[in-house]
This record gives structure tokens, sequence and C-alpha cells, in this order.
């Protein structure tokens, strides 16, 4: 039901559009945050931005599937980024955004804090991800971008939802003994 | 994104369609036979068979499928034979027609996939043709097929003198109608004599290359009737000029047949008329259309939608005082009363008669027979019984397996049959009805039923009965359906594919069907189906649990109570029971199963539902609260997400919010596993340790 969530792509800025390089061979992402770090996603995979809107949960699921919403008519399942990189649960409040991207053949949500900017990036600017032994797997992560003087992180969806977007189809990320949402998360 | 590679080419999309109406023809042709094999056909069944092989061949001539046309034309040469009496439609006659078109079934799919058959493939039976044929044109009295044999002449006794003339339209062609073959066939009728008419050709340079400038004027003498005549010209009729007339009439003379003259178009006179005034002059005709299935999904997606907001809207209709919003609260009403009725219509076109997975048995039945060494026939009745489109998808498979099982265990050897007093030939029947909302499909057989006897022997022998227990008859017959027996009991490979009946129930069940079986040892048994008619919606009960809202399938459901504390009873390691009316039913705390938060944990403050599952029996799910009965449109939680156990699905709500829809069968089962276990693949036949419900 389109009431419940407003289309928040027109408020993305676009004055960073081209600022990595104007060749044709750039590619867009579209930016959000979890907490202070900022992400990018393949913009060719999102399919709309919505707010946060309740769930109805799926018995037994892992911790990071937040549960299901109906998306015009279609059940959407919604996946907790901060949980799925084992950074604890999201509180989520109606300022929390869930981006709804195709992966495979599936629809699926991802809930983040804010989504903040579109970039276009030269793929020869995109970085490794460094080898840091840290429970976010790199399998995760497609590369960094820096961009000015911030990082973004390049989520690699297939990565993360495996063969299918299941909850099930990829190994959930360890997640910290106290689960509960880091202090320096908004 | 996914650039539809097909769209660009006209020729996979002919292609496709030709198949798809393969596919209608083969069923047509199919049960044309079964007709003529139960000696109801006639000569129209006749005339029908040959014009559904004439067809196929004739788009095979178009696509290039070579074995596919020489088999055809085979096929069809022995049809016209057949037809025209030169070849008695005996029943071995037709029992080998019966088997050309099973091998061309076979033929038409290999060339669907851009499979090679192996050479030879169904060599005998286009030799059993070919020799039917030759012996029939070595008859003194039979015209050969072959066209040498005519030559034109004058018009002999017996012999009527055509003069057609045929002008195709300039599209005729492109219409992959080659007129060079329909001359042949008119040359077979009798002698001809053939004229072109090139006035319609255009200067070279500006010539067409696909468009049809030859009309031909012939001249055919025949002893056919004109009919025949009409026949060679069935599949141009609507793209050319086509006119028939009677020079001469045979010696003998029917009187009527005077210069009958007509055009191609249906007893219209009016031979002035240009040909795009006569095509629109013959559309009303059409009563049916064909549409691709996934716009009809569409609308069925749609028009769910609508009634979500429609119950929305009447959900947010009574809050409102009455007496102040009349107009508004009348509307909404009227709206509901059309969106209902709006939704059944909808529902209605994806209905399709059961024919359609029913006129593949009988194939099943004569290859399986033949393997097994048996006699048997299939009748069917119902056949034009209506059901979702979505439910006969899913009928195919356990079907063929009832019908494989009461072949196998049914149906006994000949002899066995002539020495109890049967007829030799085993007869399976299937029916299909509408009773009150479901549709019921019934396997019956004349065999030899279910031995009562070995089937509780060999129960207690693997534990499914306890050694002192009387089970009653119908206990004993359905235990046939449980895993365990029907698994460990391969006898042949036919039955044992490695499903069994239990398998087969569980794909009704998958369907919201239920599945019982009735038999008299000696006499036969009876295997009963009921199906919901439609998958799309489903009858629930919603509940609460916690803060979250579950969906309970009506038909699952017996009764719901709120019990005494007394009749609560811990069984050691097994969770609670309930004592009612003399029976203990397992409780299954939702909550809990489900992990839900702040939920009644005690069922005397909520509510217990008490559900019957053929596999998993009966039980009680405890609940919080009842919140009411209501239709609701069925979505898949699968398309986007794994599945989960003890749901089958999920629905909107008037709210908007997603409900998940319980699935009886596999809550309790879940219950039992210690690890999760997926369904394969596909999802219809699932995997997991199946829960053998106890006899009591």
């Amino acid at each position: 039901m389109s009431s419940q969530g407003q289309s928040m792509t027109s408020t993305l800025g676009q004055d960073n559009l081209d600022r990595q390089g104007n060749g044709e061979n750039t590619k867009q992402f579209i930016t959000f945050t979890l907490g202070p770090e900022e992400y990018g996603i393949d913009i060719m995979v999102v399919r709309e931005i919505k707010g946060w809107t309740d769930t109805t949960m799926i018995p037994n699921a892992p911790s990071h599937v937040r549960g299901v919403i109906n998306l015009r008519g279609v059940i959407v399942p919604i996946f907790d980024l901060r949980a799925r990189f084992g950074m604890g649960l999201t509180t989520p409040t109606k300022m929390h955004v869930v981006i709804i991207v195709a992966a495979g053949t599936r629809t699926i949500g991802l809930l983040v804090d804010t989504v903040s900017d579109i970039i276009s990036v030269d793929p020869k600017a995109i970085r490794p991800v460094p080898e840091m032994g840290l429970p976010t797997d790199d399998q995760f992560l497609d590369g960094l971008v820096a961009l000015d003087d911030r990082m973004v992180t390049l989520v690699s969806l297939a990565g993360l939802f495996g063969h299918h977007a299941g909850g099930h189809a990829a190994a959930e990320v360890p997640v910290p003994a106290a689960e509960q949402e880091p202090a320096r998360a908004a | 994104m996914s650039g539809g590679a097909d769209l660009n080419n006209p020729l996979a999309q002919f292609r496709q369609t030709y198949f798809e109406e393969c596919a209608e023809l083969l069923d047509a042709l199919q049960s044309q036979l079964e007709l003529l094999s139960n000696g109801q056909g006639d000569a129209e069944t006749l005339h029908a068979v040959f014009r559904c092989v004439h067809s196929i061949k004739g788009g095979a001539g178009a696509f290039g499928f070579a074995a596919l046309v020489a088999f055809s034309h085979v096929f069809e040469s022995l049809l016209d034979a057949v037809r025209d009496r030169k070849i008695a439609a005996t029943s071995d006659v037709v029992a080998l027609l019966l088997r050309a078109s099973d091998a061309l079934a076979d033929i038409v799919a290999a060339a669907r996939d851009d499979r090679t058959l192996p050479a030879g493939f169904a060599g005998d039976v286009t030799a059993a043709l070919e020799d039917l044929l030759l012996g029939a044109s070595d008859a003194p009295a039979a015209v050969s097929a072959a066209p040498a044999a005519a030559t034109a002449e004058s018009a002999a006794v017996g012999e009527t003198r055509y003069r057609i003339s045929f002008t195709p339209h300039s599209e005729m062609l492109q219409k992959a109608n080659e007129p060079l073959l329909l001359i042949r066939q008119l040359h077979r009728l009798g002698g001809l004599s053939v004229e072109a008419d090139e006035s319609r050709l255009p200067p070279f340079e500006a010539m067409e290359p696909e468009a049809a400038y030859l009309g031909w004027v012939f001249t055919l003498d025949t002893g056919a009737p004109q009919s025949a005549i009409d026949e060679v010209f069935e599949f141009v009729e609507d793209d050319c000029e086509l006119r028939v007339q009677v020079l001469a009439a045979p010696a003998a003379g029917a009187a009527s047949a005077g210069p009958a003259e007509r055009l191609a178009e249906d007893g219209s006179a009016a031979a002035e008329v240009p040909a795009g005034d006569l095509h629109a002059a013959a559309a009303p005709s059409v009563h049916s259309i064909r549409v691709d299935v996934d716009k009809v999904d569409r609308l069925v997606n749609l028009v769910g939608e609508m009634v979500i907001t429609q119950a929305m809207l009447t959900e947010q209709s009574g809050l409102l005082p009455a007496d102040q919003y009349p107009v508004l609260i009348q509307g909404i009403e009227a709206l509901a009363q059309s969106a209902r009725e709006l939704q059944e219509s909808v529902m209605a076109i994806r209905a399709q008669p059961v024919k359609s997975v029913f006129a593949r048995m009988p194939r099943i039945v004569r290859d399986l027979a033949a393997t097994l060494g048996k006699e048997a026939r299939i009748v069917t009745t119902g056949e034009t019984t209506e059901i979702d489109k979505t439910v006969i998808e899913q009928l195919n498979d356990p079907l063929t397996h009832m019908i494989r099982n009461s072949l196998d265990h049914g149906i006994e050897a000949p002899d066995v049959r002539a020495a109890a007093g049967k007829p030799r030939q085993g007869t399976i029947h299937l029916a299909a009805a509408q009773q009150s909302g479901r549709i019921v499909i019934e396997v019956s057989d004349d065999g030899r039923g279910i031995d009562r006897e070995r089937v509780l022997a060999r129960a207690q022998a693997r534990g499914l009965v306890a050694p002192g227990a009387t089970p009653s008859e119908e206990e004993i017959d359905n235990l046939i359906f449980l895993p365990a027996f029907s698994t460990a009991e391969k006898i042949s490979n036919i039955s044992g594919r490695g499903v069994g009946l239990d398998v087969v129930k569980r794909n009704v069940q998958s369907l919201g069907g239920r599945i019982s079986v009735q038999s008299r040892f000696g006499a036969g048994s009876r295997f009963i189906m009921s199906l919901p008619l439609t998958l799309a919606v489903l009858d629930g009960m919603v509940v609460s649990v916690g803060s979250e809202t579950y969906i309970i399938p009506l038909t699952a459901i017996i009764e719901s109570l709120r019990p005494h504390p007394a009749d609560i009873h811990p069984v050691v390691g097994r969770g609670d029971v309930l004592a009612l009316r003399g029976e203990y039913v397992p409780l299954i705390y939702l909550h809990s199963r489900f992990r839900v938060e702040n939920a009644i944990t005690n069922p005397c403050h909520g509510i217990v539902i008490i559900v019957q599952s053929d596999t998993a029996g009966r039980m009680g799910v405890v609940v919080d609260e009842l919140l009411g009965q209501q239709q609701v449109v069925v979505k898949s939680l699968e398309a986007n997400y794994d599945p989960v156990d003890g749901i089958s699905g999920a629905t909107i709500l008037g709210n908007g919010r997603v409900a998940l829809i319980l699935d009886i069968a596999r809550l309790r089962e879940a219950d039992c596993q210690s690890g999760p276990v997926r369904p394969d693949g596909n999802g219809a036949w699932r995997a997991g340790a199946a829960d053998v419900p106890a006899l009591h």
C-alpha cells in the first residue's frame, strides 16, 4: 500500500553526480548509512526506497530477518543490514529507511539508517577491501571508494544473500555476545 | 532489463504458438481416438482425428520438422483411408491409431525440445501403418492415394465435374500455406486439370517475395462429395477467394446438386463483396480468445489487491456513525458486493476443464498395462468439470500416481481375473465432479481391492499398529497412505518410483485437499480426492498470538474452545495434552512454536483451536484470541524468501499488514524435528521426516 511508504528518492542530492569522473564506464551507487559509516549499493539493483513500516515476524527466522511487509501486494522480507554485518539489531523508527532491491530473482528490503546520496564511481577507483580479520567477512563487500574526505564501503548483494536472498542461505555473521545497538548509532 | 529475445524473433514466437496448438491438437486427437476405441465414434470423429493430424503436419512442414512431417504424413494417409472406408476402423486399427498418436506426441515433444529421436523411433508403428495402407491400396476397389494413379479424364459414371477457382489473398503464403500441397490434395481426389491465372502478377521489380500473386482454376472430376473439396481448402478458407461450381453432375445425379456455387465464407451469396468486408462479416463467429496466462494472473493479482483495499475501507467505514454517512456506507457495501463478484468472475477465467489432465491418463494406462502384461481400459467422466489452472497444474502428478497404483496393485493379471469370474480387461474409472465448492476426483478400479489382513500384518510388522490393537476397516485402509508403509514396500519399480501413496497424500494436502480410500476385497478400490476449486483464495480463521496475527485454514478447523484447567495434562517429554471427550489431543503452543513474545501462555486464558490434518492427526493449537473469519487471498512467501516450517503462505489483511497462513500438516511435524529440513528445489514435494499418526 503506497500510503505506508513515501518515496524518498526525490530528496536525494544529485550534486555528487560525476564528481568522481564522467567517463562512460562509471557505475552509480546509492549510498546509505549505518551509524557513522557510509555504504554504497549498485543503483541498478535498487527498486525503490521507502520509510520503515512495521513488519510481520517470520517464525524462527535469524535475528537479522526483521519480518515481511506488503509491498503493493507482494510479500517482501526485510533484512536488518546492521545485524547482518554483526553490529547488533537496529531499533527502527519512522526515520529509518528500507531500500528495496532485486537480489537475483527475489525482491528484498534492506533496513538502513538513512539514504544519503547517489555517487558515480569509476570502477578503477574502487579499492579492494584490506584483510582485517573482522567478523564482517570481505565476501559481503565489493570494495572501498574514497570520496573527498569520506570513505564509502561498497556492499555486495550476492555475497550477503548468497545463491538467493534467503535468510538461511548465507551463514549468519557471528553477532557479538551482547546483541544490542552500539552507542554510536544515531 | 532482460530484453525479450523471443519477441525479436518472430519465428520463435510462431514456433511457440505452433507447439501450444500441437498440445491442444494432441489432446483432442487423444480424446477423439478414445471415443473411437469405445465404439462411440462416428464419421465426424474420424474427420476430427484427421484434422488434428493434418494440422500438426501442416505446421511441421512450415517449420521444417522433417521427422514429424514424415510420420504425420503416413499417419494422415492411413486416417484418410479409414475415413474413406478403404480400411475398416476395427479395434485393431484403432489400437494402432492410438499407438501412432502416442508416437506422434513423442515426436512433437522431441521437435519442441530440439531433441533428436533415436533412429528408427516408432519404426514399428510406421511399418504397421504402412502395411495397412499397402493392404488397402492393393484391394481392387480402392483408389490409391498415390497421385500417379489418377489422370485427367472426362467425367466418368458416378463422378462429378467441378470447376474450382482459387485465388489466394496476397498474404496467404505468410500464414504458412502452400498452394502446391493443396493442388496435390485435389489431385488425389480425382482427375485434375489446372490453369494458372497470372493476371495479378506485378512487374518483377514490384514483386513482394512473400506475397501470393497467382490464382488457379481447377477442373476436377471426382466421385468424392463436395465436402471433400471443401476440406482441402479448410485451412486457407479465410485467406483466399474460393468458388466451387458443379459443371456436370454424375449420371445417377443428385437432383439437388444444381450449379451450386459458394464462396468460402459461410453461405454468403454476395459474390461481389470485396474480401475485406467478408472478413468483417465473418468475425462474430469468434467465441473465445487466446490470452496469455500472465495477463490473467496480473488481473487476478490486481483484483486481489482491490479486495484487500475494499476490506480495509469496509473496516474503516464500520467506525463511522451510520446515521451521518448513509450514502458513503451504502456505497462501500455496494463496492464490497461488486468486488466479490469481480473476484469470482476473474477466478472463472482461470478455470479450466480437468480434461487437460484427464486426457493424459489413457496413455499412461496403455503404456503401463503393456509393461505389466495386464489388460485395462480407462473410462473418464466429468472431464468438463472446471477447476482453477493452478490446481490443474498440480493435479497431474498425484493423479498419474494413483492411476499407476490402481493398475499395478489393483487390477489383476488377465488370467487371475478370468479365474475370479471377472472380464479379462480391467476398468479404471476416473471421475470428476463439483460438490459444494470443492472438486471431487475419484479413481476407482474393479481390481482386487485392499487385502486388509496383509495390510494389517505388514503395518504391525513395521510397528505402525500396536500388536494388540484392533483398528477398524477404514483405519486399516488408510494405513496405505503412511510413508513408512509404502516406501518400505518396493514390489515393483512402477508404483515404487521413489514415491508412494504417502507422497500422493502430501501432494493433495499441499493443495488444500484430502484423500481417502474405500475398498472391498476382491471387488476393487475407490480413491476419493477432494480439492479446493482454487488455490488463490482460502477461507481462514484469523487468530492473534501476542502482537502477531495468523490465519488458520477453515477446512482444517474442527472446533475451538477454552479448556478447563483440569483437562490439561502434561505428558513427560511430550508437552501437554488436552482431554477432549475421552480423547487426548496434543497441544501446540503457537507462541512457543513460533517464538512470539507477550502471548497468553495458559491455554485456559486463551483459546484452543482443535485442528485436524491427515498426516499429523488431531491437535489443539493454543492462541490468544479468535479475531474472525475471513476469505483471504493467498500470497507466496517463497517468491522472495525461503520456505518456513509450519507456514504455507501469507496474505494481506484489511489493514495492509501481512499475516502468515499456518500449515497445519507441518505444525507438529516441524515440532518434532531436531534440525531444519528444507523442501527440495521445487518445494512441491516436501522432504522431511514424516510423523506417523498413532492409531487409537
